[in-house]
């Protein structure tokens, strides 16, 4: 048995430098699931979860950044929780209150599954990772990272340092479908978040495509029919809207949707979404 | 997969008493350490994917489902379980509200609830019926007696308040 509990980030590099198979464990709500489930039988484990820059979150100019093993919990509830709220309700959303105790950001994005629920909001956000390992660190975006289902560009001597999330002034939302409202694996999800300033709208799915993604015909289209002063939407374009939003999925049929299902689910919640945080006017 | 790999032990403080665990494997929870090797069976297991709470520890005072706690990485932290809930033989006031409430069916959900439900009360003593139903969105019950486990947290709920003189309602 080979396990090693890291105490600095510095430490994490070197026990990766000196064997790149060690595997990564933060808060192990997947990890122990494929352990349990006989997926995974694990010969080095590096547990992070105790290292202190890793598990917490600072102002960074224009953005926080948060360090990789910051909970959910913490997301959901902290200061966090009014800094980014996009993130903070998919935080909500994701698990129950034992797992968001201790599954963390880094976690969500290095797992990388299609269904990840951060995921959405920090690509619409336009988050950097910081990746580091002994010899420096890199940041990349979010679709940079997470090239496919449960894939990612991360070589197997780095990890997930930090996220910096840019602090935009106008209102966000996460919106997701599931059979209940705890304990989920979405069906699908969609975050939205607008900067009123730059009078910009960025919108990405979760759940409807193998890799993070835009809706970016569905934010070109929607632009020109929004009122920044006003805060208004004309109702007149809401249906055309809502099919590019479902146009910007391709999803697969599973166990958990149809793929029709999930194609106009994700439309209806861009449109929800887009009326959470812009009235509907009536143009006549 | 080969459980039997030739290991080093590692040690874990549970409710206050330090155990020795030899003849690991590394991917063993702590879980199946409290159940099969220290014998504590008040943590139920179930699904061992953190769907169903039954397994709810106290982890240096954070609620977890212990099924996804790797054993090992568990040394070095504060393990408290189901059976560490009373100081003596007594019921608890949850455990007195669970049995007045007839919270319990077959029991089997019923240790992870009470160590959810006293984790919860602790930082929300006077919640209201949507922040209970959240509490405990991560213990399922397939018994369904929700109903009545919602009740018990109220009936904790209102007796705190009372007690120390909060405003009473009830009159």
């Amino acid at each position: 048995m080979e396990f090693h509990i890291a105490l600095s980030t510095e430490e994490v590099c070197s026990l990766l430098a000196e064997d790149p198979t060690r595997e990564i464990l933060a808060g192990g709500t997947d990890f122990m699931v494929e352990v349990n489930f006989r997926q995974k039988d694990p010969s080095a484990v590096i547990a992070i979860d105790r290292v202190p820059e890793l598990k917490q979150w600072r102002h960074d100019g224009d953005a926080v950044s948060i360090g990789s093993c910051v909970t959910y919990r913490e997301i959901e509830r902290g200061p966090l929780s009014t800094i980014v709220p996009a993130l903070a309700q998919s935080a909500r959303t994701i698990g129950s209150p034992q797992i968001r105790n201790v599954a963390t950001i880094g976690g969500n994005l290095g797992t990388a599954s299609p269904a990840g629920d951060m995921i959405p909001v920090l690509l619409a956000l336009d988050a950097k990772v910081t990746i580091r390992s002994i010899n420096g660190s890199r940041d990349v975006s979010i679709d940079g990272l997470i090239t496919g289902v449960k894939e990612t560009s991360l070589d197997d001597n780095e990890f997930i340092e930090a996220i910096k999330v840019p602090i935009l002034k106008g209102p966000q939302e996460f919106l997701k479908v599931g059979p209940r409202n705890a304990m989920v694996i979405s069906i699908a999800s969609l975050a939205m978040v607008t900067d009123p300033e730059q009078a910009t709208i960025a919108i990405a799915l979760g759940s409807v495509t193998a890799a993070p993604s835009r809706a970016r015909e569905a934010e070109e289209y929607i632009e020109g029919f929004l009122d920044w002063d006003a805060m208004t939407v004309s109702s007149s374009v809401l249906p055309n809207f809502r099919r590019l939003v479902g146009e910007a999925s391709s999803p697969i049929n599973d166990h958990r949707s149809s793929a029709a299902y999930r194609t106009h689910a994700v439309g209806v919640l861009g449109q929800r979404a887009l009326l959470r945080i812009f009235e509907s006017r009536d143009d006549g | 997969m080969d459980k039997d790999k030739p290991s080093s032990g590692y040690s874990l403080s549970v409710n206050d008493t330090s155990h020795e665990i030899s003849k690991s494997w590394l991917g063993e929870s702590l879980l199946y350490v409290l159940r099969e090797k220290l014998g504590l069976y008040g943590s139920k297991n179930a699904c061992e994917q953190g769907e169903c709470g039954s397994c709810s520890v106290l982890m240096d005072g954070v609620l977890v489902c212990s099924c996804l706690v790797l054993a090992a990485n568990a040394t070095g932290r504060d393990i408290k379980t189901i059976e560490s809930i009373s100081d003596d033989d007594s019921l608890t006031d949850v455990q007195k509200a669970f049995v007045d409430a007839g919270a319990i069916q077959c029991g089997f959900c019923t240790p992870g609830l009470l160590i959810t439900i006293h984790d919860f009360l602790e930082t929300n003593p006077e919640p209201n019926v949507l922040e209970i139903r959240e509490a405990i969105s991560g213990n399922l019950c397939r018994c369904t007696g929700y109903g009545r486990i919602v009740e018990a947290v109220q009936i904790v709920s209102k007796q705190k308040s009372v007690g120390k003189g909060g405003s009473d309602d009830s009159s």
